[in-house]
Protein backbone atom coordinates (compact mmCIF):
# COMPACT_ATOMS: atom_id res chain seq x y z
CA UNK A 1 0.00 0.00 0.00
CA UNK A 2 3.05 2.36 1.15
CA UNK A 3 3.90 2.59 -2.50
CA UNK A 4 0.98 2.90 -3.71
CA UNK A 5 0.95 6.38 -2.27
CA UNK A 6 5.03 7.11 -2.38
CA UNK A 7 5.31 10.43 -4.32
CA UNK A 8 7.54 9.63 -7.37
CA UNK A 9 10.13 11.85 -9.07
CA UNK A 10 8.66 13.95 -11.93
CA UNK A 11 9.75 12.79 -14.79
CA UNK A 12 8.28 8.57 -13.64
CA UNK A 13 5.04 10.70 -13.65
CA UNK A 14 4.98 10.36 -17.16
CA UNK A 15 5.25 6.89 -17.82
CA UNK A 16 5.74 5.09 -20.90
CA UNK A 17 9.12 4.48 -21.29
CA UNK A 18 12.09 5.75 -18.94
CA UNK A 19 15.74 6.46 -19.98
CA UNK A 20 18.43 3.79 -18.84
CA UNK A 21 18.98 5.81 -15.15
CA UNK A 22 15.71 5.30 -14.32
CA UNK A 23 15.93 1.80 -13.22
CA UNK A 24 14.87 2.20 -9.60
CA UNK A 25 11.86 4.37 -10.58
CA UNK A 26 9.55 1.42 -11.54
CA UNK A 27 11.41 0.27 -14.64
CA UNK A 28 11.32 -3.54 -15.01
CA UNK A 29 14.67 -4.69 -16.56
CA UNK A 30 12.59 -7.37 -18.72
CA UNK A 31 16.27 -8.72 -19.96
CA UNK A 32 19.82 -7.89 -21.52
CA UNK A 33 19.81 -8.55 -25.24
CA UNK A 34 22.50 -7.78 -27.92
CA UNK A 35 20.62 -4.59 -28.64
CA UNK A 36 21.21 -3.17 -25.28
CA UNK A 37 18.98 -3.54 -22.04
CA UNK A 38 15.00 -3.83 -23.08
CA UNK A 39 13.30 -1.71 -20.47
CA UNK A 40 9.63 -1.67 -19.78
CA UNK A 41 7.69 0.49 -17.58
CA UNK A 42 5.12 -1.23 -15.76
CA UNK A 43 1.98 0.80 -14.85
CA UNK A 44 3.30 1.11 -11.69
CA UNK A 45 4.50 4.91 -12.61
CA UNK A 46 1.32 5.86 -14.47
CA UNK A 47 -0.77 4.43 -11.49
CA UNK A 48 1.32 6.64 -8.71
CA UNK A 49 0.68 9.07 -10.69
CA UNK A 50 -2.71 9.08 -11.46
CA UNK A 51 -3.40 9.14 -7.65
CA UNK A 52 -3.08 13.18 -7.47
CA UNK A 53 -6.46 14.00 -6.13
CA UNK A 54 -5.88 15.70 -3.12
CA UNK A 55 -6.86 12.90 -0.14
CA UNK A 56 -9.78 13.78 1.85
CA UNK A 57 -10.02 11.23 4.24
CA UNK A 58 -7.27 9.18 5.39
CA UNK A 59 -7.34 5.70 6.89
CA UNK A 60 -4.29 4.79 8.69
CA UNK A 61 -3.77 1.21 10.40
CA UNK A 62 -7.81 1.04 11.31
CA UNK A 63 -8.45 -2.14 13.15
CA UNK A 64 -12.09 -2.98 13.84
CA UNK A 65 -13.57 -5.85 16.29
CA UNK A 66 -16.93 -7.56 16.68
CA UNK A 67 -16.12 -8.72 20.67
CA UNK A 68 -13.10 -10.79 19.62
CA UNK A 69 -13.41 -11.00 16.48
CA UNK A 70 -11.06 -9.30 14.18
CA UNK A 71 -12.90 -8.17 11.54
CA UNK A 72 -10.59 -5.48 9.75
CA UNK A 73 -6.88 -6.28 9.76
CA UNK A 74 -4.99 -2.83 9.56
CA UNK A 75 -6.60 -1.27 6.50
CA UNK A 76 -4.38 2.12 5.26
CA UNK A 77 -5.76 3.77 2.50
CA UNK A 78 -6.48 7.28 1.12
CA UNK A 79 -10.23 8.07 0.04
CA UNK A 80 -9.19 11.11 -3.07
CA UNK A 81 -11.68 13.99 -2.93
CA UNK A 82 -14.42 14.00 -4.76
CA UNK A 83 -13.68 10.82 -6.74
CA UNK A 84 -15.61 7.70 -6.54
CA UNK A 85 -13.75 4.84 -4.40
CA UNK A 86 -15.27 1.18 -4.96
CA UNK A 87 -15.12 -1.68 -2.09
CA UNK A 88 -15.27 -5.00 -3.53
CA UNK A 89 -14.62 -8.26 -2.09
CA UNK A 90 -16.44 -11.70 -1.39
CA UNK A 91 -19.11 -11.41 1.12
CA UNK A 92 -17.91 -11.13 4.62
CA UNK A 93 -14.38 -9.79 3.40
CA UNK A 94 -15.28 -6.74 5.71
CA UNK A 95 -16.10 -3.97 3.36
CA UNK A 96 -19.57 -2.98 4.09
CA UNK A 97 -17.79 -3.10 8.01
CA UNK A 98 -15.22 -0.92 6.79
CA UNK A 99 -17.95 1.40 4.95
CA UNK A 100 -20.03 1.57 8.15
CA UNK A 101 -16.58 2.85 10.17
CA UNK A 102 -17.43 5.76 8.04
CA UNK A 103 -20.40 7.22 9.70
CA UNK A 104 -19.62 5.35 13.30
CA UNK A 105 -22.67 3.03 12.41
CA UNK A 106 -21.55 0.47 14.58
CA UNK A 107 -21.54 2.84 17.71
CA UNK A 108 -25.13 0.81 18.71
CA UNK A 109 -23.46 -2.94 18.52
CA UNK A 110 -22.90 -3.61 21.84
CA UNK A 111 -18.65 -4.89 21.77
CA UNK A 112 -17.33 -3.38 18.65
CA UNK A 113 -13.99 -1.26 19.10
CA UNK A 114 -12.07 0.50 16.59
CA UNK A 115 -8.46 1.15 16.21
CA UNK A 116 -6.38 3.13 14.59
CA UNK A 117 -8.04 5.98 12.60
CA UNK A 118 -10.10 6.98 9.73
CA UNK A 119 -8.91 11.27 9.74
CA UNK A 120 -10.95 13.91 7.53
CA UNK A 121 -9.09 16.14 5.72
CA UNK A 122 -8.13 18.89 5.70
CA UNK A 123 -9.41 19.55 9.22
CA UNK A 124 -7.71 16.27 10.30
CA UNK A 125 -10.48 14.67 12.60
CA UNK A 126 -10.61 11.37 13.53
CA UNK A 127 -13.81 10.04 12.80
CA UNK A 128 -13.64 6.89 14.70
CA UNK A 129 -12.25 8.69 18.15
CA UNK A 130 -14.75 8.66 21.19
CA UNK A 131 -14.98 12.08 21.55
CA UNK A 132 -16.16 12.82 18.26
CA UNK A 133 -20.34 13.16 18.15
CA UNK A 134 -21.35 10.63 15.63
CA UNK A 135 -24.36 12.92 14.65
CA UNK A 136 -21.96 15.46 13.81
CA UNK A 137 -20.06 12.74 11.39
CA UNK A 138 -23.61 11.69 9.99
CA UNK A 139 -24.10 15.31 9.01
CA UNK A 140 -20.82 15.71 7.33
CA UNK A 141 -20.80 12.06 5.63
CA UNK A 142 -24.50 10.77 4.63
CA UNK A 143 -25.08 7.15 3.86
CA UNK A 144 -27.67 5.81 1.33
CA UNK A 145 -28.14 1.95 1.63
CA UNK A 146 -28.88 -1.31 0.10
CA UNK A 147 -32.65 -0.65 0.34
CA UNK A 148 -34.25 2.16 0.21
CA UNK A 149 -35.31 3.44 3.36
CA UNK A 150 -37.41 6.21 2.80
CA UNK A 151 -39.37 7.49 6.33
CA UNK A 152 -42.94 7.08 5.62
CA UNK A 153 -43.60 10.87 5.31
CA UNK A 154 -44.16 13.31 2.85
CA UNK A 155 -41.80 13.87 -0.44
CA UNK A 156 -40.82 16.51 0.54
CA UNK A 157 -40.40 15.89 4.33
CA UNK A 158 -38.12 13.08 3.74
CA UNK A 159 -35.40 15.52 2.46
CA UNK A 160 -36.14 18.33 5.04
CA UNK A 161 -35.73 16.10 7.38
CA UNK A 162 -32.09 16.20 8.05
CA UNK A 163 -32.22 20.46 7.42
CA UNK A 164 -34.77 20.29 10.48
CA UNK A 165 -32.34 19.02 12.66
CA UNK A 166 -29.82 20.85 11.87
CA UNK A 167 -32.04 23.49 13.45
CA UNK A 168 -32.77 25.32 9.91
CA UNK A 169 -35.78 27.21 10.64
CA UNK A 170 -36.60 29.26 7.27
CA UNK A 171 -39.53 28.05 5.25
CA UNK A 172 -37.98 29.50 2.31
CA UNK A 173 -34.43 27.75 2.99
CA UNK A 174 -36.05 24.54 3.37
CA UNK A 175 -37.92 24.88 0.15
CA UNK A 176 -34.69 25.59 -1.99
CA UNK A 177 -32.58 23.30 0.03
CA UNK A 178 -35.17 20.65 -0.96
CA UNK A 179 -35.67 21.47 -4.35
CA UNK A 180 -31.96 21.69 -4.70
CA UNK A 181 -31.45 18.23 -2.97
CA UNK A 182 -34.11 16.74 -5.01
CA UNK A 183 -32.64 18.40 -8.37
CA UNK A 184 -29.17 17.00 -7.49
CA UNK A 185 -30.91 13.25 -7.16
CA UNK A 186 -32.30 13.70 -10.79
CA UNK A 187 -36.06 13.03 -9.20
CA UNK A 188 -37.23 16.61 -9.20
CA UNK A 189 -38.86 16.55 -12.40
CA UNK A 190 -40.79 13.29 -11.40
CA UNK A 191 -41.93 14.37 -8.06
CA UNK A 192 -42.23 18.33 -7.87
CA UNK A 193 -46.18 18.36 -8.49
CA UNK A 194 -46.69 15.62 -5.45
CA UNK A 195 -44.10 16.78 -3.05
CA UNK A 196 -46.96 16.33 -0.40
CA UNK A 197 -47.56 12.41 -1.45
CA UNK A 198 -46.15 9.77 0.46
CA UNK A 199 -42.60 9.01 0.04
CA UNK A 200 -43.77 5.25 -0.04
CA UNK A 201 -46.08 5.93 -3.27
CA UNK A 202 -42.53 6.23 -5.20
CA UNK A 203 -40.58 3.11 -7.36
CA UNK A 204 -37.89 1.34 -5.51
CA UNK A 205 -35.26 3.43 -8.26
CA UNK A 206 -37.69 6.73 -7.37
CA UNK A 207 -37.50 5.86 -3.48
CA UNK A 208 -33.45 5.15 -3.70
CA UNK A 209 -32.64 8.68 -5.71
CA UNK A 210 -34.99 10.33 -2.79
CA UNK A 211 -32.47 8.86 -0.15
CA UNK A 212 -29.85 9.92 -1.68
CA UNK A 213 -31.73 13.69 -1.81
CA UNK A 214 -31.86 13.07 1.42
CA UNK A 215 -28.44 12.43 2.05
CA UNK A 216 -27.77 15.61 -0.06
CA UNK A 217 -30.01 17.72 1.91
CA UNK A 218 -27.51 18.46 4.51
CA UNK A 219 -24.31 18.95 1.92
CA UNK A 220 -22.38 16.48 2.98
CA UNK A 221 -18.60 16.13 2.32
CA UNK A 222 -18.79 12.43 1.54
CA UNK A 223 -21.49 9.97 0.79
CA UNK A 224 -21.25 6.37 1.50
CA UNK A 225 -23.44 4.07 -0.52
CA UNK A 226 -24.06 0.58 1.06
CA UNK A 227 -24.78 -1.73 -2.39
CA UNK A 228 -27.50 1.23 -3.68
CA UNK A 229 -28.54 -0.55 -6.54
CA UNK A 230 -28.67 -4.27 -6.03
CA UNK A 231 -32.51 -4.32 -5.24
CA UNK A 232 -33.34 -1.96 -8.46
CA UNK A 233 -34.15 -2.87 -12.12
CA UNK A 234 -31.26 -2.15 -14.57
CA UNK A 235 -32.31 0.96 -15.85
CA UNK A 236 -32.96 2.13 -12.08
CA UNK A 237 -29.87 1.54 -11.85
CA UNK A 238 -28.09 3.18 -14.85
CA UNK A 239 -29.89 6.48 -13.25
CA UNK A 240 -28.25 5.98 -9.49
CA UNK A 241 -24.97 5.18 -11.83
CA UNK A 242 -25.49 8.48 -14.04
CA UNK A 243 -26.07 9.99 -10.58
CA UNK A 244 -23.10 9.21 -8.73
CA UNK A 245 -21.45 10.43 -11.84
CA UNK A 246 -22.69 13.28 -11.91
CA UNK A 247 -22.47 13.97 -8.01
CA UNK A 248 -18.63 13.69 -7.83
CA UNK A 249 -18.81 17.45 -9.03
CA UNK A 250 -19.26 17.92 -5.50
CA UNK A 251 -18.66 15.10 -2.70
CA UNK A 252 -16.16 12.31 -2.53
CA UNK A 253 -18.26 8.77 -2.99
CA UNK A 254 -17.09 5.57 -1.25
CA UNK A 255 -19.69 2.98 -2.67
CA UNK A 256 -19.24 -0.98 -1.89
CA UNK A 257 -20.91 -3.46 -5.07
CA UNK A 258 -20.94 -6.49 -5.68
CA UNK A 259 -21.88 -5.58 -9.30
CA UNK A 260 -17.68 -5.27 -10.17
CA UNK A 261 -18.84 -4.41 -13.49
CA UNK A 262 -20.84 -1.41 -11.68
CA UNK A 263 -17.29 -1.08 -9.86
CA UNK A 264 -15.55 -0.47 -13.00
CA UNK A 265 -17.76 1.64 -14.45
CA UNK A 266 -18.69 4.19 -11.61
CA UNK A 267 -15.02 4.11 -9.78
CA UNK A 268 -11.93 6.08 -10.13
CA UNK A 269 -10.30 3.69 -7.44
CA UNK A 270 -10.76 0.25 -6.52
CA UNK A 271 -10.16 -1.36 -3.35
CA UNK A 272 -10.38 -5.60 -3.14
CA UNK A 273 -10.89 -6.59 -0.02
CA UNK A 274 -10.60 -10.46 1.07
CA UNK A 275 -10.72 -11.58 4.99
CA UNK A 276 -10.82 -7.90 6.35
CA UNK A 277 -7.31 -7.25 4.66
CA UNK A 278 -7.09 -4.47 1.78
CA UNK A 279 -5.48 -6.73 -0.71
CA UNK A 280 -4.67 -4.06 -3.68
CA UNK A 281 -6.32 -0.15 -3.87
CA UNK A 282 -5.63 0.83 -7.35
CA UNK A 283 -6.69 2.76 -10.00
CA UNK A 284 -9.70 1.17 -11.39
CA UNK A 285 -8.68 1.08 -14.69
CA UNK A 286 -5.12 -0.91 -13.70
CA UNK A 287 -7.52 -3.60 -10.93
CA UNK A 288 -9.72 -4.49 -13.93
CA UNK A 289 -7.17 -4.80 -16.48
CA UNK A 290 -3.96 -5.74 -14.78
CA UNK A 291 -4.92 -6.42 -11.30
CA UNK A 292 -0.90 -7.15 -9.32
CA UNK A 293 -2.00 -9.47 -7.06
CA UNK A 294 -3.64 -13.08 -7.48
CA UNK A 295 -6.14 -13.17 -5.53
CA UNK A 296 -7.44 -9.54 -6.52
CA UNK A 297 -7.39 -11.10 -10.66
CA UNK A 298 -9.65 -14.45 -9.17
CA UNK A 299 -12.11 -12.37 -7.72
CA UNK A 300 -12.33 -9.44 -10.65
CA UNK A 301 -12.17 -12.41 -13.13
CA UNK A 302 -14.54 -15.28 -11.62
CA UNK A 303 -12.21 -17.73 -10.19
CA UNK A 304 -12.86 -16.92 -6.61
CA UNK A 305 -14.16 -20.33 -4.52
CA UNK B 1 -3.38 -21.39 -17.76
CA UNK B 2 -4.48 -19.95 -14.38
CA UNK B 3 -7.27 -21.74 -12.26
CA UNK B 4 -10.55 -22.36 -13.67
CA UNK B 5 -13.49 -19.94 -13.18
CA UNK B 6 -16.36 -20.89 -11.04
CA UNK B 7 -18.56 -21.08 -14.05
CA UNK B 8 -17.02 -24.05 -16.05
CA UNK B 9 -18.39 -22.94 -19.45
CA UNK B 10 -16.21 -19.45 -19.25
CA UNK B 11 -13.37 -21.82 -19.67
CA UNK B 12 -14.60 -23.71 -22.38
CA UNK B 13 -15.08 -20.29 -24.47
CA UNK B 14 -11.78 -19.05 -23.92
CA UNK B 15 -10.21 -22.57 -24.51
CA UNK B 16 -12.25 -22.50 -27.69
CA UNK B 17 -10.60 -19.61 -28.72
CA UNK B 18 -7.11 -20.72 -28.40
CA UNK B 19 -7.57 -23.73 -29.99
CA UNK B 20 -8.88 -21.60 -32.83
CA UNK B 21 -5.57 -19.85 -33.18
CA UNK B 22 -3.60 -22.80 -32.73
CA UNK B 23 -5.26 -23.89 -36.06
CA UNK B 24 -5.24 -20.91 -37.74
CA UNK B 25 -1.44 -20.76 -36.81
CA UNK B 26 -0.81 -24.42 -38.11
CA UNK B 27 -2.84 -23.20 -41.50
CA UNK B 28 -0.78 -20.54 -42.28
CA UNK B 29 2.71 -21.94 -41.35
CA UNK B 30 1.91 -24.29 -44.22
CA UNK B 31 0.90 -22.10 -46.64
CA UNK B 32 3.92 -20.24 -46.06
CA UNK B 33 6.04 -23.49 -46.60
CA UNK B 34 3.92 -24.41 -49.26
CA UNK B 35 3.78 -21.31 -51.44
CA UNK B 36 7.73 -21.02 -50.90
CA UNK B 37 7.94 -24.87 -52.32
CA UNK B 38 6.12 -23.97 -55.10
CA UNK B 39 7.72 -20.70 -56.34
CA UNK B 40 10.97 -22.87 -55.82
CA UNK B 41 10.02 -25.35 -58.16
CA UNK B 42 7.17 -24.07 -60.40
CA UNK B 43 4.86 -26.37 -59.07
CA UNK B 44 1.44 -24.59 -60.19
CA UNK B 45 -0.36 -27.71 -58.26
CA UNK B 46 1.22 -26.94 -55.16
CA UNK B 47 0.37 -23.10 -55.90
CA UNK B 48 -3.05 -23.39 -56.40
CA UNK B 49 -3.36 -25.46 -52.97
CA UNK B 50 -2.02 -22.65 -51.06
CA UNK B 51 -5.07 -20.46 -52.83
CA UNK B 52 -7.44 -23.01 -52.00
CA UNK B 53 -6.66 -23.12 -48.11
CA UNK B 54 -6.83 -18.98 -47.97
CA UNK B 55 -10.74 -19.52 -47.25
CA UNK B 56 -10.64 -21.98 -44.67
CA UNK B 57 -7.86 -19.59 -42.84
CA UNK B 58 -10.40 -16.58 -43.07
CA UNK B 59 -13.57 -18.63 -41.72
CA UNK B 60 -11.67 -19.60 -39.13
CA UNK B 61 -10.63 -16.21 -38.28
CA UNK B 62 -14.40 -15.15 -38.64
CA UNK B 63 -14.85 -17.78 -36.03
CA UNK B 64 -12.31 -16.46 -33.56
CA UNK B 65 -13.98 -12.71 -33.93
CA UNK B 66 -17.80 -14.04 -33.22
CA UNK B 67 -16.92 -16.38 -30.70
CA UNK B 68 -14.89 -13.53 -28.96
CA UNK B 69 -17.46 -10.81 -29.54
CA UNK B 70 -20.07 -13.82 -28.00
CA UNK B 71 -17.85 -14.28 -25.02
CA UNK B 72 -17.69 -10.51 -24.44
CA UNK B 73 -21.41 -9.87 -24.62
CA UNK B 74 -22.02 -13.31 -22.08
CA UNK B 75 -19.26 -13.03 -19.17
CA UNK B 76 -17.80 -9.07 -19.41
CA UNK B 77 -14.33 -10.30 -18.99
CA UNK B 78 -12.17 -8.42 -17.31
CA UNK B 79 -7.95 -8.74 -16.47
CA UNK B 80 -6.58 -11.68 -17.88
CA UNK B 81 -8.98 -12.99 -19.65
CA UNK B 82 -10.29 -9.63 -21.40
CA UNK B 83 -6.26 -9.74 -22.63
CA UNK B 84 -6.82 -13.49 -23.12
CA UNK B 85 -9.98 -12.38 -25.82
CA UNK B 86 -8.40 -9.22 -27.14
CA UNK B 87 -5.33 -10.90 -27.72
CA UNK B 88 -7.13 -14.16 -29.88
CA UNK B 89 -8.88 -11.17 -32.13
CA UNK B 90 -5.44 -9.84 -32.84
CA UNK B 91 -3.42 -12.65 -33.40
CA UNK B 92 -6.48 -14.43 -35.63
CA UNK B 93 -6.22 -11.04 -37.53
CA UNK B 94 -1.99 -11.32 -38.43
CA UNK B 95 -2.28 -14.91 -39.09
CA UNK B 96 -5.50 -14.31 -41.37
CA UNK B 97 -3.03 -11.43 -43.08
CA UNK B 98 -0.17 -13.93 -43.17
CA UNK B 99 -2.03 -16.55 -45.32
CA UNK B 100 -2.90 -13.94 -47.39
CA UNK B 101 0.67 -12.93 -48.11
CA UNK B 102 1.89 -16.28 -48.62
CA UNK B 103 -1.21 -17.13 -51.04
CA UNK B 104 0.01 -14.00 -52.90
CA UNK B 105 3.48 -15.64 -52.91
CA UNK B 106 1.51 -18.46 -54.71
CA UNK B 107 -0.35 -16.70 -56.94
CA UNK B 108 2.75 -15.28 -58.53
CA UNK B 109 4.42 -18.39 -58.93
CA UNK B 110 1.74 -19.50 -60.81
CA UNK B 111 2.13 -16.01 -62.74
CA UNK B 112 5.58 -16.76 -63.29
CA UNK B 113 5.03 -19.92 -65.21
CA UNK B 114 7.75 -20.34 -67.77
CA UNK B 115 8.88 -16.92 -67.48
CA UNK B 116 12.88 -17.08 -67.85
CA UNK B 117 13.81 -17.73 -64.34
CA UNK B 118 17.04 -17.10 -62.58
CA UNK B 119 17.69 -20.16 -60.10
CA UNK B 120 20.75 -18.26 -58.12
CA UNK B 121 18.05 -15.50 -57.09
CA UNK B 122 15.70 -17.63 -55.47
CA UNK B 123 18.50 -18.63 -52.61
CA UNK B 124 18.10 -15.41 -50.98
CA UNK B 125 14.26 -14.97 -50.89
CA UNK B 126 14.64 -19.37 -49.37
CA UNK B 127 16.74 -17.91 -46.94
CA UNK B 128 14.58 -14.63 -46.14
CA UNK B 129 11.36 -17.59 -45.84
CA UNK B 130 13.13 -19.84 -44.15
CA UNK B 131 13.99 -16.98 -41.47
CA UNK B 132 10.26 -15.90 -41.65
CA UNK B 133 8.76 -19.20 -40.33
CA UNK B 134 11.30 -19.41 -37.74
CA UNK B 135 9.52 -16.29 -36.31
CA UNK B 136 6.43 -17.59 -36.95
CA UNK B 137 7.01 -20.64 -35.36
CA UNK B 138 8.92 -19.13 -32.20
CA UNK B 139 5.81 -16.45 -31.51
CA UNK B 140 3.13 -19.43 -32.27
CA UNK B 141 5.20 -21.22 -29.49
CA UNK B 142 5.71 -18.22 -27.50
CA UNK B 143 1.24 -17.44 -27.49
CA UNK B 144 0.71 -21.24 -27.23
CA UNK B 145 3.09 -20.71 -23.73
CA UNK B 146 2.52 -17.65 -22.79
CA UNK B 147 6.70 -17.52 -22.61
CA UNK B 148 7.32 -13.57 -22.98
CA UNK B 149 11.14 -14.20 -23.03
CA UNK B 150 10.56 -15.92 -26.32
CA UNK B 151 8.36 -13.71 -27.83
CA UNK B 152 10.50 -10.46 -27.05
CA UNK B 153 13.28 -12.64 -28.94
CA UNK B 154 11.17 -12.61 -31.99
CA UNK B 155 10.46 -9.15 -31.96
CA UNK B 156 14.10 -8.39 -31.79
CA UNK B 157 15.27 -10.55 -34.29
CA UNK B 158 12.98 -9.34 -36.62
CA UNK B 159 15.16 -6.78 -37.84
CA UNK B 160 17.53 -9.25 -38.99
CA UNK B 161 14.69 -10.21 -41.45
CA UNK B 162 14.27 -6.58 -42.63
CA UNK B 163 18.10 -6.68 -42.86
CA UNK B 164 18.26 -9.72 -45.19
CA UNK B 165 15.62 -8.11 -47.35
CA UNK B 166 17.78 -5.13 -48.36
CA UNK B 167 20.34 -7.86 -49.28
CA UNK B 168 18.00 -9.84 -51.52
CA UNK B 169 16.65 -6.31 -52.86
CA UNK B 170 20.74 -5.77 -54.29
CA UNK B 171 21.17 -9.17 -55.17
CA UNK B 172 18.00 -8.97 -57.34
CA UNK B 173 18.67 -5.62 -58.79
CA UNK B 174 22.02 -6.81 -59.87
CA UNK B 175 20.61 -9.80 -61.76
CA UNK B 176 18.53 -7.53 -63.65
CA UNK B 177 21.23 -5.26 -64.58
CA UNK B 178 22.89 -8.05 -65.74
CA UNK B 179 20.17 -9.21 -68.13
CA UNK B 180 16.85 -7.65 -68.86
CA UNK B 181 15.08 -10.66 -69.39
CA UNK B 182 15.63 -11.65 -65.49
CA UNK B 183 13.22 -8.19 -65.34
CA UNK B 184 10.14 -10.02 -64.93
CA UNK B 185 11.00 -12.94 -62.92
CA UNK B 186 12.91 -10.59 -60.57
CA UNK B 187 10.27 -8.20 -60.38
CA UNK B 188 8.03 -10.88 -59.13
CA UNK B 189 10.96 -12.11 -56.24
CA UNK B 190 10.85 -8.62 -55.46
CA UNK B 191 7.34 -8.04 -54.31
CA UNK B 192 7.56 -11.89 -53.14
CA UNK B 193 10.56 -10.77 -50.90
CA UNK B 194 8.49 -7.77 -49.32
CA UNK B 195 5.40 -9.95 -48.95
CA UNK B 196 8.05 -12.30 -46.31
CA UNK B 197 8.94 -9.00 -44.71
CA UNK B 198 5.61 -8.48 -44.07
CA UNK B 199 5.07 -11.72 -42.77
CA UNK B 200 7.80 -11.21 -40.15
CA UNK B 201 5.91 -7.65 -39.37
CA UNK B 202 2.94 -10.34 -38.59
CA UNK B 203 5.61 -11.96 -36.42
CA UNK B 204 6.21 -9.05 -34.49
CA UNK B 205 3.16 -8.26 -33.99
CA UNK B 206 1.57 -11.25 -32.50
CA UNK B 207 5.33 -11.02 -30.12
CA UNK B 208 3.67 -7.81 -29.06
CA UNK B 209 -0.18 -8.97 -28.09
CA UNK B 210 1.81 -12.06 -26.75
CA UNK B 211 3.88 -9.36 -23.54
CA UNK B 212 0.63 -7.65 -23.73
CA UNK B 213 -1.57 -10.61 -22.91
CA UNK B 214 0.81 -11.92 -20.62
CA UNK B 215 1.83 -8.51 -18.71
CA UNK B 216 -1.06 -6.03 -19.28
CA UNK B 217 1.75 -3.50 -20.20
CA UNK B 218 2.56 -2.49 -23.79
CA UNK B 219 5.88 -2.64 -25.81
CA UNK B 220 7.53 0.52 -26.69
CA UNK B 221 6.18 1.66 -30.06
CA UNK B 222 9.69 1.30 -31.95
CA UNK B 223 11.31 -1.88 -32.33
CA UNK B 224 14.92 -2.26 -32.36
CA UNK B 225 16.02 -2.01 -35.78
CA UNK B 226 19.16 -2.88 -37.63
CA UNK B 227 20.15 -0.39 -40.33
CA UNK B 228 17.75 2.69 -40.63
CA UNK B 229 16.72 3.63 -43.84
CA UNK B 230 17.76 7.17 -43.20
CA UNK B 231 21.45 4.92 -43.18
CA UNK B 232 21.30 3.67 -46.68
CA UNK B 233 20.65 7.02 -48.28
CA UNK B 234 23.92 8.30 -45.98
CA UNK B 235 25.45 5.69 -47.48
CA UNK B 236 24.25 6.24 -51.04
CA UNK B 237 25.24 10.24 -50.59
CA UNK B 238 28.51 8.92 -49.54
CA UNK B 239 28.29 9.85 -45.75
CA UNK B 240 29.52 8.04 -43.28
Amino acid sequence: MEQLVRSKPPEAESAGFLPASDIDTGVIPIRASGRGMLQVAVDETRRTAALKAPVKARVEALDFYYGELKALKSLTMDIREKQVTALIGPSGCGKTTFLRCFNRMHDLTPGTRYEGCIRLLPEDINLVARNIDPIEVRMRIGMVFQKPNPFPKSIFENVAYGLRIRGVRSQIRIQEEVEKALREAALWDEVKDRLATSALSLSGGQQQRLCIARALATNPEMLLFDEPTSALDPIATARIEELIAALREQVTVLIVTHNMQQAARVSHYTAFMYLGEMVEFAETNAVFTSPRDKRTQDYVTGRFG
Amino acid sequence: MVDQHTVRAYDKDLDLLERRIAEMGGLAEKMVIDAMDALAAADTALAHQVVSTDPRLDMLQREVEEQAVLTIARRQPVAIDLREIIGAIRVAGDLERVGDLAKNIAKRSVKIGLESRVPRAIVGIKHMNDFALELMKDVLDAYAQRDIERALAVWERDADLDALEDSVFRDLLTHMMEDPRNITFCAHLLFCSKNIERIGDHATNIAETVFYLVTGSTLPTDRPRGRQESDIEADARGES
